[in-house]
């Protein structure tokens, strides 16, 4: 039954707008694999996707990382939906990094159900159309006769059956088909309907899915000491002492990159040069870590070479021991002068001189410490013949990129293995822990899991950017908001997205932004910018509003009628209608007009991510103790693939966004973190979170997009409208919680 | 060092570590037991709760020589198959999103049902609040206590 295998390129589609990402998967046609855990049946595979066994079970090949967002599940699904199969037939699997089969193996920007909806598709698709040109042939009918329905395939005239696993093997010996047609969306019978996790009852037994369960023959355990303030470096360290300490096998310095090394948009790290500790049990390590002297120093300004997709630039780091203080308040004075013009519509200048009334506000939010549960940890076997890796990461192909530059080893002899996240929100994009193990094993010539403490998790990040916006709007004696202006940026990132709502509804209007260079290193963090710029821009419309006199929602909906009616400008990064159908749900959905006579409700509502969501907040303070009484959510993702699981992150976006707005923030001094466990840096906890939270979706057969990421923005903004509604006061700096009563 | 035979999950384990090792750190590293979690090691985040003697304690500053003759039960001994139904409420409402910290999320939530069948609302948040969930289950969390809370 062995047929060759013969490869072709069968399916080449450029991402949609924005990603930029090209789609090349290669598919195998049949070849028989033998499967573990099935005993003497055999897989046939199909593609890089599917495999089925004569009995019928249909293994779904889940190619992106699942850090909580749920691919695992929902991917899959989509692919079975095409397919026609059985649910409860399917047995999911990880793929491993495997750019030869699939692309945009990774995790960010909500993308992988949006850019992975044609693929997964077609991936079912030619698979369920091979098998029914199978069930004709041999039953000598016409292919267009034959009906499938989870995993079988009828012919209904001759009243025959047969199972997708009864024909696998005949099925895989045909020609895969060029062209396939798709279901249409009230065809789907999976897509839209409620599928648990995968990985649900292996979670509550306690299985080790995560990276930091990893465990492997002879395995050592490896902790690093890096410096202790973002602006210095290691100077020297004393190990000598340490490495006669029991249980304890080295202890040596690490260089991440090399110096002349290229570094890619990803490849951010904390510190270049660290101490590893090498040892046979954590609980050894641990100790000795303290143990390790080690001096530090300043480090001069640097420069590296830096790639970001194509874009070329030299990288230059200043030096300095940062103090948020002094950075908060050169943030301040730079939104106060002319900055670099990135949109203009109009001349502000003369609206606000012709105003009869200006609001002006600033909003101001911290750098913030992703506090992924699970601490950054990856496991590393360098050998002469090859790099076995495996762990938790976000951009596994960009991070195999930057190993084999530094080890000097063709990606051909790197294995990378994909296991859950203990949570991502971005921190996971950076992968400089997975690099800094492969070099300890190297060194230490054995396999080594690296774990970091809490500690270093926290005081070693790649955090959210501090931010800073000032915003002036102008309005005329009908209270018409004739003119909207932003100067906005951040250390060391600028938020703005200058072409999102409002701009596109107002005649006059200016964004401007500056940054400010940093040596505190920062990436991304859920829903990068969009996370301030919402929280800033969304309680400053309700600021507007309220001295336009008029009701937030109507407020924001006036200025959707004029941005669909009349646009201003023609680069407006949002569709009109569907940010006014998830203002409009919610406004329904949390009785907005009651709620405004018996409640405390803030309104927010923002587009990123490509997809759209209104959230409204009721809060009330209970013998001065802040209760978030209810939240609801209104949101447009286009066809909603697994709606539960949709649910379930909304609500997780809705409780991490309340978390951070309240309590969530780090300072520096003079470089040092000033929190570095949970007993300083407070995290949202479950007597502090909502106590009702409804989650609803515009119904629409549009292409699904992403839910990890759009939910949290809007919630700042709602937030902190509820929370003036509640204390009469304003709030106007991250965290908000040292502000209320 | 020195042996210290400890009943985990039922059965007696004899280990050989450093005194004042923490029981995560044998559970993970000596018996090979990963479900319980490493999160903040200084009982912030409930990730390593285990129950000794039915009671959820924080593993990560449980020194093992300090636990003697008492019954610790991990996630991997409060049900052979997911049957418990603390377990089986979280499936019913699909908690986990990346699922890190729900195995110290069940282990404290088993117990309060132990000493506390039916509570309300608030002695459950009161209860599950040294439990942190960077995902944002915690309604869901809730949910599945009460649901549990019905079935027992
Ligand atoms: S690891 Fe023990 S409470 Fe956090
Ligand atoms: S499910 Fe991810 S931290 Fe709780």
């Amino acid at each position: 039954m062995k047929t060759s295998v013969n490869r072709r390129s069968f399916l080449k589609a450029t991402a949609l707008a924005g990603g930029g990402v090209l789609f090349n998967i290669s598919w195998l046609s049949a070849t028989p694999v033998k499967n573990q855990s099935n005993g003497q049946q055999e897989f046939i595979e199909f593609n890089a996707f599917i495999k089925i066994t004569p009995d019928n079970v249909i293994q779904i090949m889940s190619p992106n990382p699942e850090g909580g967002q749920g691919v695992k599940t929902s991917m899959p699904m989509i692919v079975a939906d095409e397919l026609d199969a059985d649910w409860a037939q399917v047995l999911v699997k990880q793929a491993d990094l495997d750019t030869e089969h699939f692309t945009r193996q990774f995790i960010g920007g909500s993308q992988a159900i949006r850019q992975g909806w044609k693929v997964l598709r077609t991936a079912g698709a030619v698979v369920r159309e091979m098998l029914k040109t199978a069930a004709a042939k041999k039953w000598n009918v016409a292919v267009s006769e034959l009906s499938t329905s989870k995993g079988v395939i009828t012919h209904k005239k001759t009243g025959k059956t047969s199972t997708y696993g009864e024909l696998a093997a005949l099925a895989a010996s045909i020609p895969v088909p060029e062209n396939v047609s798709l279901k249409s969306v009230d065809e789907f019978t999976i897509i839209g309907t409620s599928v648990k996790n995968v990985e649900g009852k292996n979670i509550v037994t306690g299985k080790p899915l995560f990276g930091i369960d990893t465990y492997k023959e002879g395995m050592r355990i490896a902790m690093i000491i890096h410096p202790p303030a973002f602006g210095m470096k290691l100077k020297s360290f004393e190990g000598a002492a340490v490495k006669k300490m029991k249980g304890i096998i080295d202890v040596f310095k690490i260089k991440i990159f090399n110096d002349d090394y290229e570094r890619t948009f990803f490849d951010t790290l904390t510190f270049n040069e660290v101490v590893a500790i090498v040892g046979e049990n954590t609980w050894a390590v641990m100790k000795a870590k303290k143990a390790v002297k080690v001096e530090w120093e300043p480090f001069e300004s640097y420069s590296f070479k830096r790639d970001a997709f194509g874009r070329k630039s030299v990288v230059t780091v200043p030096s300095g021991l940062e103090s948020t203080k002094v950075s908060q308040e050169k943030m301040e004075k730079l939104a106060s002068s002319p900055a670099e013009v990135k949109r203009k519509d109009g001349d502000i200048q003369a609206a606000f001189s012709t105003a009869t009334k200006t609001v002006e506000s600033s909003y101001f939010a911290p750098f913030l410490a992703h506090n992924c549960m699970e601490p950054m940890n990856f496991f590393a076997h360098v050998t002469d013949e090859k790099v076995e890796m495996v762990g938790p990461l976000q951009k596994p192909e960009l991070t195999e990129l930057a190993l084999s530059a530094r080890l000097g080893v063709p990606v051909e002899k790197i294995d990378f293995k994909m296991t859950r996240l203990g949570g991502g929100y971005g921190r996971r994009s950076y992968a400089h822990w997975a690099i800094e193990a492969a070099l300890i094993s190297q060194k230490v010539n054995a396999p080594v899991k690296l774990v970091y403490t809490r500690e270093d998790d926290m005081t070693a990040g790649i955090y959210r950017s501090t931010y800073f916006t000032k915003y002036r709007a102008a309005l005329d004696e009908n209270n018409e908001l004739t003119a909207f202006h932003l100067n906005t940026g951040g250390n060391p990132e600028s938020p703005l997205y200058e072409n999102r709502f409002p701009a596109g509804a107002i005649d006059n209007y200016l964004a401007e932004d500056w940054e400010i260079p940093s040596n505190i290193t920062t990436g991304s963090f859920r829903a990068p910018r969009s996370n301030f710029h919402a929280a800033a821009e969304q309680a400053f419309l309700d600021e507007v509003a309220e001295a336009a006199g008029k009701d937030p929602i109507e407020f924001r909906l006036d200025l959707l009628k004029k941005a669909k009616e009349k646009p201003v400008g023609t680069n407006n990064d949002y569709e009109p209608e569907r940010l006014a159908g998830v203002l409009k749900l919610v406004k329904e959905k949390s009785n907005w007009e009651e709620l405004k006579k018996n409640g405390n409700p803030g309104v927010s509502a923002y587009f990123c991510h490509n997809t759209y969501a209104a959230i409204v907040i009721d809060t009330v303070l209970e013998k001065g103790e802040l209760v978030i009484k209810n939240v609801v959510s209104a949101i447009d993702c286009g066809i909603v693939v697994n709606p539960d699981g949709a649910k379930n992150l909304a609500e997780g976006g809705i409780v991490d966004a309340i978390g951070n707005a309240l309590f969530g923030e780090l300072t520096f001094d003079k470089g040092i973190p000033q929190k570095s466990n949970f007993d300083k840096y407070r995290m949202i906890r479950m007597n502090e979170a909502p106590k009702n939270i409804e989650v609803h979706f515009v119904k629409n057969n549009i292409d699904p997009t992403g839910m990890g990421e759009p939910t949290f923005p809007p919630v700042f903004g709602a937030l902190a409208n509820s929370l003036y509604k509640t204390t009469g006061k304003r709030f106007y700096k991250q965290p908000f919680m040292d502000q209320i009563g | 060092m020195a042996k210290f035979n400890l009943k985990v999950n039922g059965e007696t384990r004899r280990v050989d570590v450093e005194d004042d090792t923490p029981v995560l750190w044998v559970l993970r590293d000596q018996l090979n037991m990963p479900g319980t979690k490493f999160g903040c090691g200084m009982a912030q985040c409930g990730a390593c709760t285990i129950h000794l003697n039915g009671v959820a304690v924080r593993s990560c500053v449980l020194p093992v020589s300090s636990v003697g003759a008492q019954e610790i039960t991990t996630i991997e001994g409060l049900s052979e198959n997911g049957e418990h139904p603390v377990q089986k409420a979280w499936l019913e409402h699909d908690v986990a999103q990346c699922g890190y910290c729900q195995s110290g999320q069940i282990m404290s939530a088993s117990s309060l049902l132990y000493t506390n069948p039916k509570p309300s609302d608030e002695e459950i948040e009161a209860h599950m609040s040294g439990n942190i969930c960077r995902c944002g289950t915690y309604l869901r969390i809730k949910e599945a206590v009460k649901s549990a809370s019905k079935s027992l």
